[in-house]
């Protein structure tokens, strides 16, 4: 066989190039494609259909006006803020607890992260149930003979926030203490050892010897709630519907309905691009530590 | 030094026997205890006020046991709950969301495992580029692809359609299933896939006769996210499916804060239970696998 009857360059490989095509349709298309085809339709007066009439920056112009979107941006920013910290602290905590050797390790394991297996709308079902003034939380703690309490987050325009956090932690804590005892376990039994025979205080220990050396964990961690948080959609539709008023809208919730019952296509994709601008804030500095990193290593 | 003569030794041998009940103890469990009942409280609610009558929340609170256990709320959950449109209950939606499942799950991950296999063992030229791009992808927020991808469906006469849903689930589930094949066939010793082609197997003979018999547990691992990711997706249901398709997520919320009528809080949390029912059992069925399935998901990038 010479080499002239090797097939061309393109064709070598071929069946592992025909197999890769769903990936690499999506990759171009999709990912690449669609978010293009939005970016630049931002830049539109679109309203009922996709049009390419230019208006500038205009449709920004509106959004940043729009006291719904802005509503929507303080929020996000209130929830991801709240939910990163006790998210990440608590998650810690339990699964420092849960590393001291104790028994039924698997039974606390199991029920801390079960809600993390339903739905975000099964989630904002259940807690605006239990957060119902007239029979849950406050009806309980009133009938304890403390007749003034009051505890309905989710019918005070200043607290309906914190009222989706509680489930959305509710949610999520299981998860990232899953992560978080997958670090712990991959600390050194030795080191635990030293801090012990030099008289280090466990507490000590933790925070100036394991959590520095926990630095992978705690960025894929921060990294991965990040991104689910720009994405909060389903838990305020279930939990509140984005009221009472638009105290608890959300970005996600305004693009969609912006596009699919507003009918002012502009409006959605300026918003989706601004929350696409704030992943990449998020993404950019991560990808350049994580691979700037692998190349050096 | 087996046994020692008495008299030599000095003190107690061996680790400190621990006491059972030190302060340091009661600290740790009782926390882990109010943690546990804070996971659990939700649940319990969900379950007592759908045993419950109507009269009999309206006079007591969330957390009282039901006095006279009643399962109409169920049944009524099941089949005559009303959406606003109709009053077939949840059953429908339940069956939708089984028909969505399926082909989703098999769909998304034959072609994601076959993906992953050509990555990991049969790179070629702007492959690894391709799958980058990819991992990009799974952060980019779906409300910037959602209406390019309705005009594409549209154009391919799948829009509201469960076939447009499925391509829609196989999509967005390709970034982190490619990945999890991907780092799996990876793994797998090299020299097998060398002797296969020195038995002069090509690519998908090697797939289904050497790789595919011994990736059993990364395809329940994928099986087990795919469940579970699909039946409680909201977004592309209520987008891409059409109101006659709309899974039981969509269908849940509908009758939960449909605002027509006098609210029935016992089949609402009965018509929540059903709806967390099928991926609480893939979690206590498949224990230790679910979380190596979601840390699979955690490993990105």
């Amino acid at each position: 066989m010479a080499r002239s009857n090797r097939p061309p360059k393109l064709l070598r490989n071929l069946s592992a190039k025909i197999a890769a095509i769903p990936m690499i349709a999506t990759a171009i298309v999709i990912f690449v494609g669609c978010t293009a085809w939005t970016v630049a339709h931002s830049f539109t007066g679109s309203r009922l259909l996709p049009k390419l009439n230019w208006v500038g920056t205009k449709q920004y112009d509106r959004l940043w006006d729009a006291n719904r979107w802005l509503q929507s941006v303080e929020n996000i920013v209130i929830y991801g803020v709240c939910s990163l910290i006790f998210s990440l602290v608590i998650g810690f905590l339990l699964a420092a607890l849960l590393d001291q050797k104790i028994r039924f390790e698997n039974t606390f394991r199991t029920i801390f992260l079960y809600p993390f297996a339903l739905s975000f709308i099964v989630t904002g079902l259940v807690w605006q149930w239990v957060l119902n003034p007239e029979f849950g939380i406050e009806k309980i703690v009133q009938g304890w003979g403390f007749e003034g309490f009051a505890f309905a987050p989710l019918q005070n325009q200043d607290w309906v926030i914190y009222g989706v956090l509680i489930a959305g932690l509710w949610q999520g804590t299981g998860f990232v203490m899953c992560l978080m005892l997958a670090g712990l376990r991959g600390i050194d039994e030795d080191i635990w050892k030293a801090a012990r025979v030099d008289g280090i205080p466990m507490w000590k220990t933790y925070i100036f010897i394991v959590i520095p050396m926990m630095k992978g964990v705690l960025i894929t961690a921060l990294v991965i709630i990040a991104a689910g948080i720009v994405k909060v959609y389903d838990l305020v539709v279930a939990q509140t519907g984005g009221g009472p008023g638009i105290a608890s809208e959300v970005p996600a919730k305004y693009v969609y309905d912006y596009m699919f019952k507003n009918q002012n296509l502009g409006q959605g994709f300026a918003a989706s691009t601004v929350m696409l601008l704030t992943v990449l804030i998020i993404l950019i500095p991560w990808a350049y530590l994580e691979f700037g990193r692998r190349k050096r290593g | 030094m087996g046994e020692l003569a008495p008299g030599t030794m000095t003190g107690p041998r061996g680790p400190k026997p621990r006491k059972r009940l030190s302060a340091r103890n009661i600290m740790l469990y009782g926390t882990l205890i109010v943690a546990a009942l804070y996971y659990l409280l939700p649940l319990y609610v969900m379950v007592v006020t759908s045993l419950k009558g109507m009269p009999e929340i309206r006079l007591g609170n969330v957390f009282a046991p039901p006095l006279e256990i009643t399962f109409e709320p169920w049944v009524k959950a099941w089949s005559s709950a009303c959406t606003g449109l109709t009053c077939e209950g949840l059953s429908s939606g339940f069956w939708n969301s089984v028909q969505i499942l399926i082909p989703s799950v098999v769909v998304s991950i034959a072609i994601a495992s076959v993906n992953g296999y050509a990555l990991a063992n049969w790179k070629f030229r702007g492959s690894e580029m391709f799958f980058t791009i990819l991992l990009f992808g799974a952060f980019i927020p779906y409300q910037v692809m959602i209406y390019p991808i309705v005009i594409i469906l549209r154009e391919l006469g799948l829009f509201s359609s469960l076939g447009g849903l499925v391509l829609v689930h196989t999509i967005f589930g390709m970034p982190i299933l490619t990945l999890l094949f991907r780092n799996y066939f990876a793994s797998l010793p090299e020299e097998l896939f060398k002797a296969a082609r020195v038995d002069g197997a090509g690519f998908w003979g090697i797939f289904f006769k050497v790789m595919m018999p011994m990736s059993l547990p990364i395809f329940v691992v994928a099986i087990i996210l795919q469940v579970t990711g699909i039946w409680n997706d909201f977004l592309f249901g209520v987008i891409y499916a059409g109101t006659q398709n709309y899974p039981m997520t969509v269908q849940l919320n509908n009758i939960v804060n449909s605002v027509q009528g006098v609210k029935e809080y016992n089949v609402n949390m009965a018509a929540t239970i059903l709806t967390g029912l099928v991926p609480l059992v893939v979690y206590f069925v498949s224990g230790k696998l679910f979380v190596r399935g979601i840390a699979a998901g955690a490993v990105k990038g």
